[in-house]
């Protein structure tokens, strides 16, 4: 849907090719086209008018470089930019010396405070903290329940104050008071979403800021947000002075130029990226990857970690021992396409992947994520000798297999068919990779599953 | 759910914030629209009163300036460049002389754009009239149908809320306590049932009982869970299994801080769930809304409200005339 911008830049100024260096002229069009995608990403046109005159500024005069061509030249100059902007670390969170830390969630209506903030309580306790968590949203029906069904789902304990009690401060006050008698080490405030201008609201958070001295107070800020995230944001860090950023519903196929435009008015650090609605969709904020994002180029680092983060390290080398020794059965395929669904939504996998090439047909095709659980179940249906060796099954076994699995002999088919496929694509694929060390090999071993699963249309029609 | 039930059994609902904030005004429509999209305006027309009146001559400066002003309030590259275009054109062909005319020009071609596409709502013949809201997480869905069951009632209808978002936790609490403040009926079941089923009852109640209006909360979705399309989709199949005309208007609501990523959700939602119109919400900040002239342009669906607080009545049909007019006055 978005074309990578290089691949633009590629066709602006492919008539440099020829030139020996970088001048302001020859460069016009591809910066023209680099102020287009920046401004259709929302980055802020300040920030936009900022980055266009560091990168004439920057490539002025440099030399044609021969192993880059002068689009992938440019691109790499205004990454650098962008990514300096964003800071090249990532932040980790502050605690204060003397606990419990107060962690503050702020931001406008429906920016996604409540679902970070549960996110962010399960995210403390992976990291051996134990937060408490307090609502003190009085002014949204439902919020604080909304608060308190899903912490109570990670089980964590949430403050919910005396019977009547709507009084954000001492709801807060209350918060930090338990957790001091009940030995937790951080208390995580839900506020109430709020305008920026609206003066009575921002001075309530000035007031909770007073009384309970946050060690954090985060802005929430949606990826979608537009030019005007630059005023909220803006408005936020004057009142209150936030310490950092975290950019929801990076899941979605927003570009999130929004992370570039709050970052540059406020000064403060992106910690934190909400990548679902599910508890542990939340992740450290990694500038390169969202400059990836913004420029289009897919966010392949973020897959490698996932990848690895969800892959048994020990059944990995056993698979691939296997491809090797072409001794990949069809269990061993059922057992990859159940890692591979641990990984995350199939969904969710591909729009990490950059929009070129062959991800770029695959992402157009719908991926059915019950495809999946179908093949699981005609796997399931089969003998453990089925399973061992594919080629004993035959016209009557299939039968037999497309009635356990409620399935059709055609799908079983397929299957089959695909299987075999798959088997071929992964040697050579497996093979290349080799030399790669255990982490390429393995991401490699299962993109090649994966490519060798959507090599062919997905199944048709009725799957 | 026994854990939500023990949940919500043992606390007492909770205890309403009831809005205590001034009476609001007795005044025109446009007034209030006024009111509510001053931010819009102070911005938009902020930034083209500076550069018209700092300068008398129409140059490059001016119109790049000009297209900043427009970008800024959203409205997107391509139409900005569309509107600029437009007045380059005359200004090379000598005219337009006076800066001042570039506000009417921009006005006008805004107008159009959305005039273009505007049509008027449908209403079943034989109610209900089923509305289905739909939209991308946080954009304010319930706090519209809150507004607009309300709007309706006002207007003497009779409304069923239909509670078809049981993804989000407290989510049909939350359209509960709209649901009393406007003493409208809610159908619902558990969290986590099928929206489908939660549909088909408010349906079938609504046609057995003969109400006006059924309006129906969906959970919010990103535009591109294909999975969580296909709900709707699946949601729409069943209000046709009851009602064979609905949905009768399918209303996207968006938010007013959403940038060019609006024009993408409008596609998306569109092709799933036959989008029909769209809501602004939270016109009342500083955020311009102006993707919907790029949505109006493109994709020719028509702004059907706006809203301008969190005020019961804070819901206003939209009118482009009114829109543009308040902005450019």
């Amino acid at each position: 849907m978005f074309e990578n911008l290089s691949e633009k830049l590629q066709r602006a100024l492919k008539s440099l090719r020829g030139e020996g260096k970088l001048t302001a002229e020859n460069m016009e069009a591809g910066l023209r086209e680099i102020r287009v995608a920046l401004l259709e990403a929302d980055v802020h046109f300040k920030v936009v008018k900022q980055l266009i005159d560091g990168i004439k500024e920057k490539a002025l005069g440099q030399e044609v470089l021969t192993a880059l061509s002068p689009g992938q030249q440019v691109v790499k100059i205004l990454r650098d930019e962008m990514v300096k902007i964003l800071g090249t670390h990532q932040s980790k969170l502050r605690m204060a010396n003397e606990p419990p830390t107060v962690i503050f969630m702020v931001g406008l209506q429906g920016s996604g405070k409540t679902t970070s903030t549960a996110k962010l309580a399960k995210w403390l306790v992976k990291n051996g903290r134990t937060p408490v968590l307090v609502s003190v949203d009085v002014y949204r029906p439902a919020a604080r329940q909304q608060l308190a069904v899903l912490a109570r789902d990670l089980k964590i304990p949430v403050f919910a104050g005396p019977e009547g009690e709507n009084r954000p401060l001492e709801l807060a006050r209350g918060a930090r008071r338990e957790a001091m008698q009940t030995g937790r080490d951080t208390v995580m405030v839900d506020t109430a979403g709020r305008l920026h201008i609206d003066d009575e609201l921002m001075a309530e958070l000035s007031e909770l800021k007073d009384a309970l001295t946050p060690a954090e107070i985060l802005f929430v800020a949606d990826a979608m947000t537009g030019q005007d995230a630059v005023k909220s944001a803006d408005e936020f860090h004057k009142r209150l002075g936030i310490t950092g950023i975290v950019l929801t519903k990076m899941d979605g196929d927003a570009r999130g130029g929004a992370a570039l435009s709050i970052r540059q008015v406020t000064g403060q650090p992106l910690k934190f990226v909400g990548t679902g609605e599910k508890p542990d969709a939340l992740e450290p904020f990694h500038p390169e990857r969202v400059v990836s994002r913004i420029l289009g180029m897919g966010d392949v680092l973020s897959l490698i970690e996932k990848v690895e983060e969800n892959i048994d390290q020990k059944k990995a080398e056993e698979m691939q021992r296997k491809l090797l020794e072409d001794d990949f059965t069809l269990s061993d395929f059922r057992d990859q396409l159940t890692q591979l669904r641990k990984i995350g939504s199939l969904e969710s996998l591909m729009e990490m992947m950059p929009k070129v090439g062959i991800f770029k047909e695959l992402q157009k095709q719908k991926v059915d994520e019950k495809e999946l659980t179908r093949v699981v179940a005609i796997i399931d249906s089969m003998t453990p000798r089925e399973r061992a060796n594919h080629m004993i099954i035959n016209g009557s076994r299939r039968r037999r297999i497309a009635k356990g699995s409620g399935t059709t002999v055609q799908d079983v088919n397929n299957l089959l068919k695909q299987y075999g496929e798959a088997r071929k694509m992964m040697k050579s694929i497996s093979g290349g990779l080799m030399g790669m060390g255990a982490g390429g090999g393995k991401l490699g071993a299962m993109l090649g599953k994966r490519m060798g699963k959507f090599k062919m249309p997905p199944f048709p029609g009725k799957w | 759910m026994p854990l939500l039930k023990s949940l919500f059994g043992n606390k007492p609902p909770e205890p309403e914030p009831e809005p205590e904030p001034e009476p609001p005004p007795q005044t025109s429509l446009l007034d209030r629209l006024k009111l509510g999209i001053r931010k819009t305006r102070a911005g938009l027309m902020e930034a083209i009163d500076d550069t018209i009146h700092g300068k008398k001559q129409i140059d490059a400066d001016l119109l790049e300036e000009l297209e900043y002003a427009l970008i800024s309030a959203d409205i997107g590259v391509k139409t900005s460049t569309e509107v600029l275009e437009r007045i380059r054109q005359r200004v090379d062909r000598k005219l337009v002389n006076d800066s001042a005319e570039l506000k009417g020009l921009i006005r006008e071609h805004l107008l159009e754009v959305l005039q273009g596409a505007d049509r008027p709502m449908q209403r079943a013949a034989e109610p209900p009239t089923v509305i289905l809201m739909v939209g991308v997480n946080g954009v304010g869905k319930t706090t519209t149908i809150g507004k607009l069951a309300n709007h309706f009632k006002s207007s003497g209808h009779s409304v069923l809320l239909c509670a078809a978002d049981t993804f989000r936790a407290a989510a049909i609490e939350q359209l509960e306590v709209w649901g009393n403040r406007t003493q409208i009926e809610v159908i619902r079941q558990q969290q986590g049932s099928d929206p489908s089923a939660v549909l088909f009852d408010a349906l079938n109640a609504a046609k057995a009982r003969k109400f006006g209006y059924v309006i129906v909360d969906t959970a919010g979705r990103l535009h591109t869970k294909a999975n969580l399309m296909l709900e709707l989709e699946k949601m729409r199949r069943t209000a046709q299994r009851v009602i064979p005309d609905a949905p009768h208007e399918v209303l996207l609501v968006m938010d007013a801080t959403t940038g060019q990523n609006g024009l993408e959700q409008a596609r998306k939602f569109t092709e799933s769930s036959g989008v029909t119109g769209i809501v602004l919400t939270k016109l009342d900040g500083t955020a311009k809304g102006g993707v919907v002239v790029a949505i109006a342009r493109e994709l020719a669906l028509p702004i059907r409200f706006v809203g301008v607080g969190e005020q019961l009545d804070d819901l206003l049909p939209f009118d482009p005339e009114k829109f543009v007019f308040s902005l450019f006055e």
